[in-house]
């Protein structure tokens, strides 16, 4: 077994993040939320500190930790009380450029990587369809060939932070789902400028997150260079893959920061709020669900951080990191959802924070992959049952 | 110019300090340690005159238990360039502090040492005077503002009433007050750094310094609780209360 505390170095990250949100108290994503303009004060606080580049290669200018400390990093960031608003802002240049480090030719590191790691470069990631939904290898978006490069069209939807993206990572067919080997085959990743004369960017009006806007995308003959390709061609469902345990594995810890704050401050209320004559906060009726909140959430962080060790050691972690992301999110929510009740009205009001936490929970539930699904992974992989989708 | 900057290692200034049941001190087990605030805005206004180019190294020196690497190595994540940590099992008394500071002053040779003019623990506020008295160098305590040239500081000093701005010629002892400055946090590149710089691990037998204590702790008591105010309806009842009490 691997430690079930933090080292001293891991601690003193996590206070280095933490300074960095003590600048941004709960006015701040208050604010940006009532407004939806994107946090980018916070974001380039967060760029300068080198926070951005935490899990990246030291050769290109990041620190080359590894997943553990930027769950540490981004944990402490929605438990300031940024929730996903903060989290979802920054989530993206953590492990979304991974099928580069993993993938790239040392040119396209050089290039890509540190302009990533300085907020210099915003990135967008377009997998999700309109038309084909969790079943990416039946995604319709195709990339053909061209003299020097590849002409990329088709839709993408729920594609966060394309409004302020220069570059999306996007993936496509290069070979037609019935001529490819496998149906996972054919499919090719990118990384591109985002192009806004060939991209049009629509948000969705959403529940919460407003300052993080998600959008459909229609691309029109968007031309990319052949540089853009990310490893062979034909193989990018096979790298998409090779991201998806650690960002399930930052999606847990941060749906489990959201609600460790979220019973923090519930907790705070009902020791004052004074009803019949005592605190709220004496009534076990009261107690029970914020106390079963955190016993759920510190299980639900102890699989996660199993996953991140597991993940840093070079073995794996699929099981534990979608487990992970299941019980985290269940649990973010449910505490959002006690803290929110423990609040009476007032839990129904902005002022006081916990509605907008109970409402950016619920993205961890659904996104980047539903519950169902984690479940049927579990099922399928775990206890050996046969494949149901 | 070379700046020696010691920092102590105490509890978080955010702990509620809770005093042991037997009233022996105070209870430290499972409690948040952190550098002492006074000497991270010492830390802070040492690296800044490296960066001015004032400095050329700045070198900071803790006496504590083992754990007191991580004060240091805070330090060097601002931006110190080394440390020096003289491992005690228990908590030095100012004197004793002052005399392992003259000793690691006599090896370092430092122009200016920059410290906090106290520790949050203990509130003594000694050690620098203290030390500026054993080396018999020019003082300037509760610094709020400090310029250095090649042999000079120019210290403005918060006393009561006003502030007072004096030369002292180097080397010299400075100690920092709250308003020096704001001091920075470690970015994540710094932290990396700091992880490969140098601490020399030093015993108080290293410097012959006796560090037995010579002050006896008869009692710790927690402060008096204070009780609940009172709320009162309009300005007409405040300025009664005020008279009533013999406020006004
Ligand atoms: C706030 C937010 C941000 C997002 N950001 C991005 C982004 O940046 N980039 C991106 O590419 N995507 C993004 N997404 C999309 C997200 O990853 C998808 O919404 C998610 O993967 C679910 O896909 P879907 O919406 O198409 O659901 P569908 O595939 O339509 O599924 C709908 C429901 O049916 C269930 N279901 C489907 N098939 C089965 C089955 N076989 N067994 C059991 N249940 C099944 C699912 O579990 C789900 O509950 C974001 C979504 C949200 C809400």
């Amino acid at each position: 077994m691997s430690a079930f505390w933090l080292s001293e170095e891991q601690e003193a990250i996590r206070e280095g993040v933490q300074k960095v949100m003590d600048g941004f108290g709960d006015e701040y994503w208050r604010k940006t939320d009532e407004t939806g303009t994107f946090p980018e004060e916070f974001v380039a606080e967060m760029a300068a500190g080198g926070w951005l580049g935490v899990a990246m290669p030291e050769s290109v200018g990041g620190a080359g930790l590894g997943l553990t400390e930027a769950s540490i990093v981004m944990q402490t960031v929605a438990q300031s009380g940024a929730a996903f608003t903060g989290a979802s802002a920054i989530h993206l240049n953590i492990f979304g450029p991974m099928p580069i480090v993993k993938f790239g030719t040392q040119a396209q590191k050089d290039a890509f990587l540190p302009r990533i790691i300085a907020g210099e470069d915003k990135m967008c990631f377009a997998v999700t369809e309109p038309n084909s939904g969790l079943d990416t290898s039946s995604l319709e978006t195709r990339a053909e060939r061209t003299n020097d490069g590849y002409r990329i069209n088709g839709r993408k939807i729920w594609t966060t932070s394309a409004q302020r993206a220069n570059k999306v990572l996007i993936i496509a067919r290069t070979t037609p789902k019935a001529e490819a080997k496998k149906p996972t085959e054919g499919l090719s990743l990118f990384y591109a400028d985002f192009d806004r004369s060939a991209i049009e960017a629509k948000p969705i009006p959403k529940m919460g997150r407003k300052a993080v806007e998600c959008n459909t995308l229609f691309i029109d003959d968007l031309h990319v260079p052949a540089d853009a390709l990310i490893g062979e061609e034909g193989q990018g469902f096979k790298y998409l893959l090779q991201g998806l345990n650690p960002e399930r594995v930052l999606f847990a810890v941060e749906a489990i920061g959201i609600g460790r704050i979220a019973i923090a401050k519930a907790a705070q209320y009902a020791k004052e709020r004074v009803v019949f004559g005592r605190p709220i906060g004496q009534n076990q009726g009261i107690q029970h669900p914020l106390a079963k909140a955190w016993a759920e959430l510190e299980a639900a962080n102890l699989m996660a951080f199993k996953a991140a060790a597991l993940y840093d050691a070079g073995r794996e972690c699929g099981a534990e990191a979608n487990a992970a992301k299941y019980l985290g999110a269940e649990a973010g929510f449910r505490a959002c959802e006690a803290s929110v009740l423990a609040h009476g009205g007032m839990g129904y009001a902005r002022e006081y924070d916990v509605e907008r936490y109970f409402r950016e929970a619920m993205i961890a539930r659904i996104a980047p992959v539903s519950r169902e699904m984690i479940l049927n992974f579990v099922a399928e992989r775990v206890l050996g049952l046969p494949k149901s989708y | 110019m070379k700046v020696l900057v010691p920092v102590k290692r105490v509890i978080d200034y955010n702990v509620k300090v809770r005093v042991k049941p037997d009233q022996t001190g105070v209870d430290l087990a499972n409690v948040k340690m952190s550098m002492n605030p006074f000497d991270e805005i010492a830390t802070e206004e040492a690296v800044r005159l490296k960066e001015k180019g004032v400095a050329t190294e700045v070198v900071v020196v803790s006496i504590g238990p083992q754990q007191a690497q991580e004060t240091i190595r805070t330090a060097l994540a601002m931006g110190a360039d080394r440390g020096i940590l003289i491992v005690t099992d228990q908590d030095a008394e100012p004197l004793a502090v002052a005399k392992l500071l003259k000793a690691v002053i006599a090896e370092e040779s430092p122009n200016l040492v920059v410290m906090g003019k106290q520790a949050i623990d203990g509130d003594n506020n000694a050690v620098g005077q203290m030390l500026a008295a054993l080396l018999d160098w020019p003082q300037a305590t509760f610094a709020s503002k400090l310029e250095v040239t090649a042999d000079k500081a120019t210290v403005t000093r918060e006393i009561d009433g006003g502030l007072q701005t004096l030369d002292v010629s180097l080397p010299a002892v400075i100690t920092a007050d709250l308003r020096l400055n704001e001091p920075r946090y470690a970015s994540l590149p710094n932290i990396m750094k700091a992880k490969k710089k140098e601490i020399a691990m030093k015993t108080a037998a290293d410097y012959g310094v006796d560090v037995s204590p010579k002050l006896k702790v008869l009692k710790v008591t927690e402060p008096p609780k204070r009780s609940a105010g009172i709320k009162v309806a309009d300005a007409a009842e405040l300025v009664g209360k005020l008279k009533s009490e013999g406020v006004l």
